[in-house]
């Protein structure tokens, strides 16, 4: 596997001398986040989210399919994320790289394991039909906390996504096509969303929204899941530099501010969208 | 749903535990005498053996670095080692994870700029599984490294914490694992600073501090009984060395215990 290049010595000096003086190379100051963008394609479940020149794509589609005899009642939801060299250099098909599995498992845990879609809802017919949700995270560009990007657009694909209606006569059913029945949202628990930190220098400075050049040169990273209602979802702080516990808590505090911003974001694109769109059968 | 109960009217855990009490905590040193360091902790009902070779020179050449060493980590799960068997893929994403995390822990720790252009390879067996999956990986790993001679900056001990309702309880079987939020933390004891924190339940932010401290303070007190460990096994080879290989019977029977 080729490994990026390290950066150079006087960039690593320049960069950690700035943040020691609040400032970061693009300009933020160490707890600012860069603008998010949201972009809604044609079809519904079809999201792009870009946070500086990170880019990713989210779409949602769904099938109906036999549920596994474990859970019957229960839809499936299955998210890949699909790396590849397109986004930088240092991602290759095939074997998986140690970040992009970090990357994935995160998001795994963030939307599937907090249960955030409720996948009962997702039942048709018990141990017969259920809906199954594929939701495929395209990673177009990667200047830093991808992972921030993917998961603002995987959300905002779920919320997006309408799934076809259906009716169910005894063991008869009918799936409605979109001119014949207003497609149903998805129901969800609620909306877990990541924030990425990065510890620089020689003091640790925490600053929120690393850069790729930050993600590099950094001591340790630190992400952290919550929804708006102030709930932790995942928490990972896998190694790197160690830092006090009041740290760690300083950081869980500003993701809860930073996140309830994220929601409102999302919400705020989501409603313009639908002024836009016509969902509803006359 | 479950009719498990976590914590009973008598305010005793499911296997009989008061809320902040630890499973019996055991190690052994030197488990493997082919690897450069090995050992074998166990956690209550979770058994985990970390052999360490190296600092070698790295098998992969093309990942070696010129000012410091490439630490690896690889992970097996054995199939009989949870409650049902199941042969786990080698590519399996969990456990690639879990490697990851494993090696971004020590990677700090170790001060790998004393061997440059080597590799430190760890591997990890897990031979039985009953929560603290992680807590037992990162402590035998530890004393493996200290057994293997590895120059670190100190210990690195780890422990699970869960929440029942609004009490906290220390080191989690896996009924309670399964059943409870909980969080996995790794401190450096000498400076009380934290290097590895892991929680991937629902919690409310509130509610976590409490559990986050309890479990930090406890991986010191695992750190004491890491050091006992590894004091007792060093003195019983000193005085074997002394003794010229150890043809007294009371060392010898003193290694044999340890």
């Amino acid at each position: 596997m080729p490994r990026e290049a390290e950066p150079s010595i006087n960039q690593r000096d320049f960069v950690f001398s700035a943040v020691q003086q609040g400032i970061r190379v693009d300009g933020r100051t160490p707890l600012q986040a860069r603008q998010i963008a949201i972009c809604f394609g044609n079809e519904l479940g079809w999201v792009e989210c870009s946070l500086g020149k990170t880019r990713v794509i989210a779409q949602v589609t769904a099938t109906v399919t036999r549920p596994s005899p474990e859970r019957p009642f229960e839809g499936i939801l299955l998210i890949t994320t699909e790396f590849s060299p397109m986004a930088s250099s240092a991602y290759e098909t095939g074997r998986p790289s140690e970040e992009e599995v970090t990357i994935s498992r995160m998001l795994e845990k963030t939307i599937r394991r907090s249960e955030a879609l409720d996948r009962e809802a997702l039942c048709i017919l018990t141990g017969k039909k259920v809906w199954a949700l594929r939701l495929t995270l395209h990673f177009l560009s990667d200047e830093g906390d991808l992972l921030d990007c993917a998961s603002v657009a995987a959300i905002t694909a779920l919320r997006h996504f309408r799934k076809p209606d259906v009716e169910v006569v005894g063991d008869e059913v009918t799936i409605f096509s979109p001119e014949e029945r207003a497609p149903v949202p998805l129901s969800l628990h609620h909306q877990p969303m990541c924030v990425s930190f990065a510890f620089l220098g020689p003091a640790n400075v925490l600053v929120v929204d690393p850069t790729h050049l930050e993600e590099q040169l950094a001591n340790g990273t630190m992400s952290i899941s919550l929804n708006a209602q102030r709930e932790i979802c995942v928490l990972q702080k896998a190694g790197g530099v160690a830092l006090p516990a009041d740290e760690v808590m300083r950081a869980v505090n500003i993701a809860v501010f930073r996140v309830r911003e994220l929601s409102d974001i999302v919400s705020r694109a989501l409603e313009e969208d639908s002024k836009t769109r016509v969902i509803e059968v006359r | 749903m479950s009719r498990f109960e976590p914590l009973n009217a008598g305010n005793l855990r499911s296997d009989g535990r008061r809320p902040l009490e630890l499973r019996s905590f055991s190690a052994q040193l030197t488990t493997h005498p082919s690897a450069d360091g090995s050992a074998s902790v166990s956690h209550g009902l979770t058994q985990v053996t970390a052999c360490v070779y190296g600092p070698r020179e790295a098998k992969n050449r093309g990942q070696t670095m010129h000012d410091r060493a490439l630490v690896n980590v690889e992970v097996s799960v054995a199939p009989w080692a949870g409650e049902m068997r199941r042969q786990r893929a080698r590519g399996d994403k969990r456990t690639l994870e879990f490697a990851a995390s494993i090696k971004a822990t020590f990677e700090p720790v170790i001060q790998t700029t004393l061997y440059p252009r080597s590799e430190i390879h760890i591997h990890i067996h897990v031979l039985q599984l009953d929560g603290g999956l992680l807590q037992a990986s990162i402590n035998a790993t530890t004393l493996a490294l200290i057994d293997a001679g590895i120059p670190m900056l100190d210990y690195v001990s780890s422990l699970s914490a869960g929440l029942y309702l609004t009490t906290a309880m220390l080191d989690l079987t896996s009924i309670e694992e399964s059943d409870l939020p909980s969080v996995t933390v790794a401190v450096l004891p000498r400076s009380g600073k934290v290097t590895l924190v892991s929680m991937e339940t629902r919690l409310h932010v509130d509610r976590f501090e409490e559990m986050f401290k309890l479990a930090m303070e406890g991986g010191k007190v695992l750190r004491g009984e890491m050091d006992r460990i590894v004091r007792e096994r060093t003195a019983a080879l000193a005085r074997q060395m002394e003794g010229g290989g150890g043809t007294k019977e009371e060392d010898k029977m003193d290694t044999d215990d340890l």
